[in-house]
């Protein structure tokens, strides 16, 4: 089976193409158009500058892409959670392409899309003995923790109750004035520190009895730190990237394996911007390791936002496919 | 204008729940930088009327939460304004269809931004950070 995806829902604009035959993925075309250096000079996006650069960029990806609409059988695209005004760029574009080669539509989640990020890369996946799975999605606008009991079942167990927690990356970045996107220049910084972590920044809610998180108290802590503090040079702030990131992957980590064992999963899967900190990775292997619980991670490339992921969404999502789905809306506030 | 001083994240929370009671208008504009607590006055706002899961919406820029049993609004509408530039992109993720909307109470995070194009009737709250790290001063 062969999938076109079309992902729209922040700052990139992205199409791939998958083939999906005996539960192997062969990623034929993976294209990502991102804005990331027209956003950096207003430290974050902007909605309607996003929406103007994916009805540029499309174009040129569409050709570069030089997809042979006769070979595929659907097409899927991202319809929420995002920016409106960019959602609907890509949800106009896939309607338009489904009408013209009269192909079925499939409608994706962002969200869930991420979760199936991994499946790009690990084919041991493809199995109902993967169930029941704990799915994480960390990124710039989520942070979620999913029960996923089988294909398409997902039940919220936890999530943050403020920041999301690349967020928290991105408003800390702006506090230490190391612009915009905070996660890479933060996890860079914080590799850089030999030292100690005398900062003993707070880690919210790392004791609260459910699997909810809290970062806005964080950034704040941060915020006051760095306020009183006089005479910065470039080892300081290190040491605050070192720290806040320390107190980031301790309420991660602590909150993903508590959850994991009381639901007794199989499998960890992590998906989203956040999900490519190698810190993350290392301290959520090690503790899963010991406990016999496999952890999986997306290839670096499919942890940002593309479309790859959403084709393979697709693939999961094949009995919605729908042919003249006109009514299609994209929805800014979509959960799963 | 009434002052007021809030030791925790908490006695923000209730401060939010409090006021909301006074509002004669149903567009609040918050202003204030960041850690000032706007977000955690919404979601005091919120508590009032039941509203439990409210979150940034720093990412989505507008969140819709719905009001029930409530006379005067069915909407609770939560902007955030940190990613803008202009009034502009507002009109475009359809702000206008809120704010004329008397059922509908539009809170606006960073609303010093786009205070130009806001109705005359908005009233503005100005947050502060104070000297100890849980204190917020808070201007009505």
């Amino acid at each position: 089976m062969r999938i076109l995806g079309i992902e729209s829902s922040c700052d990139e604009s992205a199409i791939a193409l998958l083939e999906i035959k005996n539960n192997k993925v062969k990623i034929l075309k993976n294209i990502i158009s991102s804005q990331v250096n027209i956003h950096k000079k207003y430290g974050g996006i902007v909605p309607e500058i996003a929406a103007r650069h994916h009805v540029e960029n499309f174009f040129p990806i569409l050709k570069e892409a030089k997809i042979n609409f006769k070979k595929i059988d659907n097409i899927a695209v991202t319809y929420g959670p995002g920016l409106i005004t960019s959602l609907m760029i890509g949800v106009e574009l896939a309607k338009t392409l489904a009408y013209v080669y009269q192909k079925p539509l499939i409608p994706i989640n962002h969200i869930e899309a991420h979760i199936y990020s991994n499946w790009l890369s690990h084919p041991e996946l493809f199995n109902k003995k993967t169930f029941p799975a704990l799915a994480v999605v960390i990124s710039g606008g989520h942070t979620n923790i999913f029960l996923m009991k089988n294909y398409g079942q997902y039940q919220l167990i936890g999530q943050t109750v403020d920041d999301a927690v690349g967020e928290a990356y991105d408003k800390v970045a702006k506090i230490l004035n190391l612009g915009y996107p905070g996660g890479p220049i933060i996890s860079k910084r914080a590799n850089n520190y030999k030292g100690e972590d005398d900062l003993n920044f707070p880690r919210p809610m790392m004791y609260a009895k459910d699997f909810n998180m809290s970062f806005s108290g964080l950034k704040t802590a941060v915020l006051y730190k760095a306020r009183a503090e006089k005479n910065w040079n470039k080892k300081k702030i290190d040491k605050y990237c070192f720290a806040f990131q320390n107190a980031v992957v301790d309420v991660l980590t602590h909150k993903i394996i508590k959850a994991a064992q009381e639901y007794k999963v199989k499998n960890i899967l992590l998906g989203g911007g956040v999900s490519a900190n190698n810190e993350l990775r290392v301290a959520l292997k090690t503790k899963a390791d010991k406990l016999g619980i496999k952890t999986h991670f997306p290839k670096l490339k499919h942890t940002g936002d593309n479309a790859a992921m959403i084709a393979m969404a697709g693939y999961f999502n094949k009995k919605r496919a729908k042919k003249n789905n006109f009514s299609l809306m994209a929805d800014a506030n979509l959960e799963l | 204008m009434i002052k007021y001083t809030t030791n925790s994240l908490n006695e923000t929370l209730k401060l939010g729940e409090k006021l909301v009671k006074n509002f004669d208008t149903n567009i609040i504009g918050l202003i204030g930088e960041l850690g000032s607590g706007k977000t955690a006055f919404v979601k005091g706002v919120g508590q009032y009327f039941g509203i439990k899961n409210i979150t940034s919406p720093t990412f989505v820029v507008m969140k819709i939460y719905k009001i029930e049993n409530n006379k005067k609004y069915n909407n609770l509408v939560h902007i955030d304004c940190y990613r803008f530039e202009d009034y502009e992109s507002l009109i475009d993720i359809g702000i206008k269809n809120y704010l004329n909307d008397k059922k509908s109470l539009v809170l606006i995070e960073w609303a010093d931004k786009i205070k130009d194009s806001l109705p005359k009737e908005t009233k503005y709250i100005k947050l502060k950070l104070g000297k100890k790290e849980n204190e917020r001063i808070i201007n009505t």
